[in-house]
């Protein structure tokens, strides 16, 4: 029945055009299930209710303000339960999350910068998660357990990256460099739930906020490749360590939902699409297929955690998401150069489109699985 | 299935924002306008005898793509067919690509229409499909997927042409479609989602907008005008020309390929144009180039733009008004075995060059029966002689053999072709 509910949360939206629609029934006074809407402008975030049950709960968010917002659920820590992004002036957007009993903040972050308008948010009861259904529960169960085998091999190879850096060891640093990203890159969607650690790990040049330091890998490689002068670079190369620790605490305590999972494997293709193939993720060291491979293997973890559930609800989408991946694979298999990779300047026109062909070619059944996963 | 607009006032079915309502607005007022009379949001026939967008009246904008098959199998290829088909009937008639629609589905599922278009009426879309020599055979020589014994003959690759600059990256290709409508991004929508149903089966190898019909196809049409500033196409095969049509637009059977009966040839030019040259010229060179004067568009000597050439009178000089190498001369039937097209081009503007030029020109569209006898003389005469490729470079090429029409619901692009 939850899907019924999400279409009736649909038409609610359509309140701004009433006056060409049959209105839709308003929401019974009380009630602590239904859609929650948020209004948000450039110095308000309404949100409808802040109190609601355990389950997935569906926000609708309206900006009403002048500038592009992005809407929030926290967690204890800023950590990201759920977001909306890129929401213009004008448009209506909807976030569904799922929520355990607990306390939570809710926050529009108009002009999409700073820790935004925040809001308290109470989620009770214990409604049973999507969760309950066995096979899910054990996607999750499978997906936390390949975080943590990840995180056991980026923080000792971060470990050896940023020791060579403050060694002034510039080759082993440059050979290391790709190896420790491969991890981060598998797992990069949980890494990104946890707010500001992501940039401050993987932020490029052009993406950090005014007020904010560029660091992280792509400084280092910046530093290493690009400068040729590491001489500098050991706070840096410090501060990347505690922040990867930081981040392989939180991961390994992290479960992420089916949803999230489904949604992951999706991301990490977006990030190939547009990263990856265009070079712009490792533009100093030219080193993108490395990531290219790691995040197609993340993505491919992802739906593998979700196989028992998509073989007994969508096995068709299973065999077209294994001869996607297969194609992607012997696609890419032809740039390997010893135990790695060609450097994307390497690849002529012609070799980036056909990694672009497959990559697209899988993106577009992966796109259906998570609402296999929502049945 | 409902249309666009329809979908957007049924209850609900909710559209989010201002934006929507916006649309909501302006598609009720479109509805109270006569339905009786032609306008330009409305629907253009898809099944049919012949492709619509061929001798449909030329609508405002095109969206050009061509498509490089990166499939190896024949099964996945005509299901992709089958599926732009079905999209394609939709679409030509106001509708969502997908059966679902743009907000039609499941809120975790991406829609299966992209949703730009919601709220736009039909706007004239035409969607015309065209197969190139290269998916019968490979550079190679390799049969690709079992047809090659139905290349027509009618398709023989092009010749070079004097000055020819072609860039293979935007040239030829497996498949292409060609979008025109009334509205830019109704024509856009169409090629986007065509380009999404083909993913891991087609992939673009380059598109092109077009903003400005060059050429008018039906005689309730006034002639347009080209980037050079002329009318261009007056003499144009046009949709009244019924016996002209028969002999030289449509393929037949006894032409050799049994499944292009009622189809036609296309050939596509990308045509940059050095209008900043040009427009440096003086306006009686400009008019001996073309041949024509520049406002009214009549031939030279002559007072109206419909008036008949006449390439024998000359003037006090002793040398004919319509100079030997002028453009109408070279490219008329007279000169030319009789060879007649059915030009539909579209100007363009790319941007900008980086050497502060406009990326300019003309995307030239011409179907014909048989490229051999009618694009193929006219161009060899125009590269050889004509004084206005001093102005032009010919950049990109195509060849296309573009079959009949889809005749209904059973049917789809490429059947008999497959089989």
């Amino acid at each position: 029945m939850r899907k019924l509910s999400v279409l009736t949360a649909t038409a609610v939206l359509g309140l701004g055009m009433s006056a060409c629609t049959t209105d839709p029934e308003p929401a019974a006074p009380g009630d602590t299930t239904g859609p929650i809407t948020v209004k948000a402008s450039d110095t308000a975030c309404e949100v409808g209710r802040a109190e609601t049950a355990a389950g997935t709960v569906t926000f609708t968010i309206a900006n009403g303000g002048a500038k592009v917002t992005e809407f929030y659920v926290y967690a204890a820590g800023d950590r990201v339960m759920g977001e909306v992004e890129n929401i213009a002036p004008g448009l209506t957007r909807e976030l569904k999350v799922e929520l355990t009993a607990g306390t939570y903040e809710t926050a529009c972050k108009p002009g999409m910068i700073g820790k935004g308008i925040r809001g308290a948010f109470k989620v009770t009861g214990s409604a049973a998660p999507l969760t309950a259904d066995a096979k899910l529960a054990e996607a999750t169960a499978n997906y936390q357990r390949y975080i943590q085998s990840q995180t056991a091999a980026l923080l000792p190879k971060t470990e050896e990256f940023v020791a060579a850096v403050k060694a002034g060891d510039a080759e082993k640093a440059k050979a290391l460099f790709p190896i420790a990203r491969t991890y981060w890159e598998r797992i990069e969607p949980v890494a990104e739930i946890f707010g500001d650690l992501d940039p401050k790990i993987d932020g490029r040049a052009e993406v950090i906020e005014e007020g904010m330091a560029f660091t992280g890998f792509h400084r280092l490689e910046q530093d290493l490749w690009e400068k040729k002068d590491i001489s500098k670079s050991g706070p840096i190369a410090d501060q990347l360590l505690v922040d990867v620790k930081e981040i392989v605490a939180k991961a390994n305590a992290e479960k992420l939902s089916p949803l999230q999972l489904a949604n992951g494997a999706k991301e990490l293709l977006d990030e190939v699409a547009s990263g990856k193939i265009t070079g712009e993720e490792d533009r100093y060291s030219h080193t993108d297929l490395w990531d290219f491979a790691a995040n197609v293997e993340g993505s491919k973890a992802s739906v593998q955690a979700l196989r028992p559930t998509l073989e007994e609800r969508a096995p068709e989408l299973v065999t077209a998401l294994d001869t996607a991946f297969a194609n992607v694979e012997t696609a890419l298999g032809k740039h390997r150069a010893g135990d790695g990779w060609k450097l994307h300047n390497q690849l002529t026109q012609a070799e980036l489109k056909e990694l672009s062909d497959v990559i697209n070619a899988l993106a577009e059944p992966i796109s259906k699985v998570a609402a296999v996963v929502a049945k | 299935m409902v249309s666009r607009r329809v979908a957007l006032t049924a209850a609900g079915v909710g559209i989010a924002g201002v934006a929507g309502a916006a649309a909501v607005g302006a598609a009720m007022m479109d509805d109270e306008r006569s339905p009786a009379s032609a306008s330009p949001g409305d629907a253009v026939a898809f099944y049919g005898e012949h492709q619509a967008g061929i001798v449909t009246p030329a609508q405002d904008r095109l969206h050009f793509a061509s498509f490089d098959v990166i499939t190896k199998d024949r099964a996945k290829l005509v299901e992709m067919l089958r599926e732009w088909t079905a999209a394609a009937a939709r679409m030509t008639q106001g509708r969502d690509a997908g059966l679902l629609g743009a907000v039609g589905g499941q809120a975790e599922a991406p829609p299966d229409d992209t949703g730009e278009a919601l709220g736009l009426p039909a706007s004239g879309l035409t969607l015309t499909i065209g197969f190139g020599r290269s998916l019968f055979r490979d550079a190679a020589g390799t049969d690709r997927f079992g047809i090659a014994d139905r290349l027509p003959a009618a398709l023989e690759a092009l010749p070079h042409f004097p000055g020819d600059a072609l860039r293979p990256e935007i040239s030829d290709g497996d498949l292409c479609v060609q979008a025109c409508a009334n509205d830019p991004q109704v024509a856009v929508h169409a090629i986007r989602n065509l380009a999404r149903i083909g993913f891991g089966t087609v992939s673009i190898r380059y598109s092109q907008l077009g903003f400005g019909r060059t050429s008018s196809t039906s005689r309730e049409q006034a002639t347009a005008r080209n980037l050079m500033g002329f009318k261009d196409g007056t003499r144009n095969l046009k949709l009244e020309d019924t016996d002209l049509l028969r002999e030289q637009l449509w393929a037949r059977a006894e032409d050799g390929a049994a499944w292009m009966a009622g189809g036609s040839y296309l050939v596509t030019r990308r045509i940059r144009m050095t209008v900043e040259t040009w427009d440096r010229t003086p306006l009686a060179e400009q008019e001996a180039i073309f041949g024509r004067d520049k406002g009214e568009g009549a031939p030279l000597g002559q007072a109206k733009e419909f008036d008949e050439p006449d390439f024998a009178v000359k003037g006090a000089d002793g040398e004919p008004v319509i100079a030997k190498q002028a453009h109408i001369r070279l490219a008329h039937p007279d000169f030319n075995n009789g060879a007649h097209l059915l030009r539909r081009g579209y100007n363009f503007v790319d941007g900008s060059d980086g050497l502060g030029r406009l990326d300019a020109g003309l995307f030239f569209i011409a179907y014909q029966r048989d490229p051999r006898k009618q694009f193929v003389p006219v161009q060899r005469s125009l590269a050889r002689a004509d004084i206005l490729n001093e102005y032009i470079r010919h950049v990109s090429s195509g060849l296309w053999a573009c079959p009949p029409g889809v005749t209904g619901d059973g049917d789809h692009w490429g059947r008999a072709l497959f089989a």
